[in-house]
């Protein structure tokens, strides 16, 4: 069997592991399958997240199971892998109806490419400076997440049998067109998100510098004929030099070669190759001072200190925020996992740092109390594992106290029984603490009519509530709820506490 | 431009203006607003089937069965009342309608005990029963309600068919009550059965006091049920016009004494030790709120049915029957 065949089936195979994870990654499905693999073995998110927070949290000790390999044999995770590069080499595999010199044209190397290069240099600096934006363009982060928060609900639509109820995710299209327009680029430019933007095949690439083995050309047999270059997939320039850093390692070159002049070898002579991309040093230091920038305007912007906002309810497990944008990658896994559909993925209210990372939107779910599942699946931390017995609290960890995401407020200009001589407590109905977090005093009143009412009337005690929000989510005033959680009592900093003790 | 070609060209015109006009005429709706609202409101809403079985009038309405075990309790408290082929028989679908509302372990008694769902289940089966259904409508996201309270297990073991609340599986159904007209309910598994059974677990109630087999029913309700609260105890007696079930069963095995209808801790659940089955839900449930030791006017939902007919609170005058099992 050609080896161009065995890549094929290692595509396919992965590009369905990853979307079997993506699909099971929900509660009726989930069997302990390690749905966050992918994210674990990605080099980019355990780099990026251990420069960012100075450790390498539980599973991402996995990316070595990629980093290894590509120190042997180059950037091969690109085209055997990555499901993100295979729905890209699909999509042009599908429209490429150019003629064959025209196809070799396409794949010829552009300087611009390199621009792939300083978008990871500006996220890795922005990254040291404690603020991890690596998530935004990584290729597994943007895979799963365009699944969970945007397809996956979309052919829910269409078709009606992925969820239970419908999910839906706040700028679903936004995210649905992103994912659009990367694959659409694929008709003008070939694999253009894998050869331009990357960061992750920008990583890979600078690995590969050091790479044993190599696509090699014998000079004596080649014709200079240039046909090795209408499929190549990385354009790494078979025909000439090889770019070491360009080449995915899909060996469709030499199918190609009609003359059987490349070759797959170990330790060829490195005066064939160009093991370094073709950086500019001002251009590097440019890029690194953009990332810089990036950090210091969006913190003088003051949303995650001083001017934080009241709706930034980060899921229960989450670490005090600046830890928490140094970890999380917007992935969506726990947007993915959770039962309720509460977490969302942030527009700018967490700051321009924080899109896409997940809050608590009361109208659209609740916390479930007896659930952590989004811990479960966060690959990097940012939402901490926690059990069920320390979310609440309980026994072994009944000196840390339940773990709070807000504290619910009766607003009594909107709440039926205090508003309008109306009975109605579904908040305090729903509550699931022990004692209940919402209690009532009744009064009994004579409405305008003479008719006697009783009236019970909520209050929140913030001792026991835990901002899970069940009360604001049932609440019936539909559109500016009742009763609304909001971040401050929030356990995961003593910052935003609310009472003394 | 010959004769031919044009009949041609001035056909296909007037077939166009023809199929515009005729378009038109069959789209064309002359309703004016309060037509509109109104005839939406009453389209296709049918009251739902009765599902109470005829007995002579001789027959035990109620069994009130104490005992460890769930199953013999069931078993016994049916064969009080003639046994279980005399509610069930061969072919019949049966809905079991269990209170799954919430997402707790049973020891909580937040939801149905799943043993006591389980040998229902099994009895109907035994009957004869060619389908059995367990549905519910839960508060708390329905997956986890239905895995943690054990009903799904519990369920499937025994052969039973849970019916998870898609969308789709919704409609408008007429109820006339004194609030509720109409409302949204899981009407699929109503369509469906021939017979209808209630399970409610017996549960303090922080609005309406108690939550026992009447207010059972919520959980088949959907749309806007949080507006109920506004009028709890009227609406609570419309369930009971708008289904008549063959019979309900009060789990009181626990009793959730306080903090309901959530519970959360297991100082809050009594053992009762005490099955109730019967076929007036009014009456089962003046009879389950003496459980709570409160003031039995305080459980004004069974007064309110009882003046509009729906059944009896006076269950000593009834042909009721105690019985010790296993």
């Amino acid at each position: 069997m050609r080896i161009t065949r065995v890549r094929l089936i290692s595509q396919i195979f992965f590009a369905g592991l990853a979307l079997f994870f993506a699909f099971v990654t929900q509660f009726s499905y989930l069997k302990g399958y390690p749905v966050s693999l992918f994210l674990e073995v990605d080099p980019l998110v355990a780099i990026a997240s251990s420069i960012a927070a100075h450790t390498l949290y539980r599973g991402l000790a996995w990316s070595l199971v990629i980093l290894i390999p590509t120190l042997l044999l180059g950037r091969f995770f690109c085209n055997w892998i990555c499901p993100y590069g295979s729905l890209h080499q699909l999509v042009g595999w599908l429209f490429n109806t150019r003629a064959i010199k025209e196809r070799m044209a396409s794949n010829q190397y552009r300087q611009w490419f390199a621009l792939k290069y300083y978008i990871l240099v500006g996220m890795l600096v922005a990254a040291a400076f404690g603020s991890l934006q690596i998530g935004l363009l990584d290729p597994i982060c943007l895979f799963f997440r365009s699944l969970s928060v945007s397809i996956l609900p979309a052919a829910d639509m269409a078709l009606g049998w992925i969820y239970l109820q419908p999910f839906l995710y706040q700028f679903a299209w936004v995210t649905g067109f992103i994912v659009f327009f990367f694959v659409s680029m694929n008709v003008v430019i070939p694999r253009f998100f894998c050869r331009v933007v990357c960061p992750l095949g920008a990583t890979l690439g600078l690995l590969s510098r050091f790479s044993l083995c190599r696509v090699d050309r014998e000079e004596e047999k080649c014709v200079n004929c240039n046909l090795c270059l209408q499929r190549c997939e990385g354009a790494s320039d078979p025909q000439s030099a090889l770019r070491k850093s360009e080449c995915t390692v899909c060996l469709n070159c030499i199918d190609d070669c009609p003359h059987g002049a490349l070759s797959f070898r170990m330790l060829p002579p490195s005066s064939h190759e160009k093991a370094m991309p073709d950086l500019g040093r001002r251009r590097v230091i440019f890029a690194g001072v953009t990332g810089l920038l990036f950090f210091s305007f969006s913190r003088a912007s003051g949303e995650i200190s001083k001017n934080f906002r009241k709706e930034v309810m980060r899921p229960p497990g989450s670490i005090a925020e600046t830890e928490f944008l140094k970890r999380c990658v917007k992935c969506g896994q726990c947007m993915r996992v959770c039962p309720t559909n509460v977490l969302q993925p942030a527009g700018f209210e967490a700051g321009v740092e924080g899109i896409w990372t997940p809050v608590m939107n009361m109208r659209m779910g609740y916390c479930e109390l007896n659930c952590t599942l989004c811990g479960q699946v966060c690959p990097t931390g940012a939402i901490q594992k926690i059990s069920i017995a320390q979310k609440l609290g309980a026994g072994e960890f009944s000196d840390l106290g339940p773990i709070r995401t807000g504290t619910a407020f009766v607003d009594q200009g909107r709440c039926l029984p205090w508003a309008m001589d109306t009975p109605c407590v579904v908040c305090q109905e729903v509550c699931p603490i022990s004692p209940k977090a919402i209690v009532t005093r009744d009064v009994d009143v004579v409405n305008r009519w003479g008719k006697p009412v009783r009236l019970n009337r909520p209050y929140v005690d913030p001792v026991l509530c835990n901002g899970c929000g069940i009360c604001e989510h049932e609440c019936p005033v539909r559109d500016y709820r009742a009763i609304r959680v909001t971040t401050v009592g929030e356990t995961r900093s003593r910052d935003r506490s609310l009472l003394l003790k | 431009m010959d004769r031919r070609e044009f009949l041609r060209r001035a056909g296909a015109a007037g077939l166009c203006v023809a199929g515009s006009v005729l378009g038109a005429a069959w789209l064309y709706d002359p309703r004016g607003g309060a037509d509109y609202f109104r005839n939406e409101e009453a389209k296709k809403t049918a009251l739902l089937k009765s599902y109470r079985v005829e007995r002579g009038p001789g027959a035990v309405t109620m069994s009130v069965v104490r005992g460890k075990d769930p199953e013999k309790m069931v078993r016994a408290g049916l064969d009080a009342m003639g046994g279980i082929s005399s509610f069930v028989q061969k072919g019949d679908v049966v809905l079991i309608k269990p209170n799954v509302a919430f997402d707790r372990a049973p020891a909580l008694g937040a939801t149905t005990s799943p043993e006591v769902l389980r040998a229902v289940v099994l009895t109907c089966r035994e009957a004869g029963a060619r389908r059995v259904i367990v549905a519910d409508n839960p508060i708390n996201q329905p997956e986890g309600c239905f895995f943690k309270s054990g009903i799904q297990q519990a369920a499937t073991d025994a052969g039973a068919d849970v019916m998870l609340p898609k969308p789709n599986a919704f409609s408008l159904v007429k109820i006339n009550g004194e609030v509720l007209k109409t409302w949204s309910a899981f009407y699929q598994p109503l369509d469906e059965a021939t017979k209808v059974i209630g399970i409610a677990p017996c549960k303090d109630h922080n609005l309406c006091s108690a939550s026992m087999t009447m207010k059972n029913w919520y959980g088949l309700l959907g749309g806007r049920r949080n507006q109920f609260h506004q009028q709890i105890h009227a609406v609570i007696a419309d369930f009971a016009r708008m289904i008549q079930p063959t019979f309900v069963v009060l789990d009181a095995t626990r009793v959730l004494m306080q903090n309901g209808p959530t519970g959360g801790k297991l100082s809050d659940v009594q053992e009762a030790d005490m099955l109730v089955i019967g076929t007036d839900m009014v009456a089962v449930d003046t009879f389950g709120y003496t459980l709570f030791g409160r003031d039995p006017q305080k459980l004004e939902y069974v007064y309110r049915a009882e003046a509009r007919g729906l059944g009896s609170t006076k269950w000593k005058e009834q042909n009721w029957r105690e019985v010790l099992a296993g």
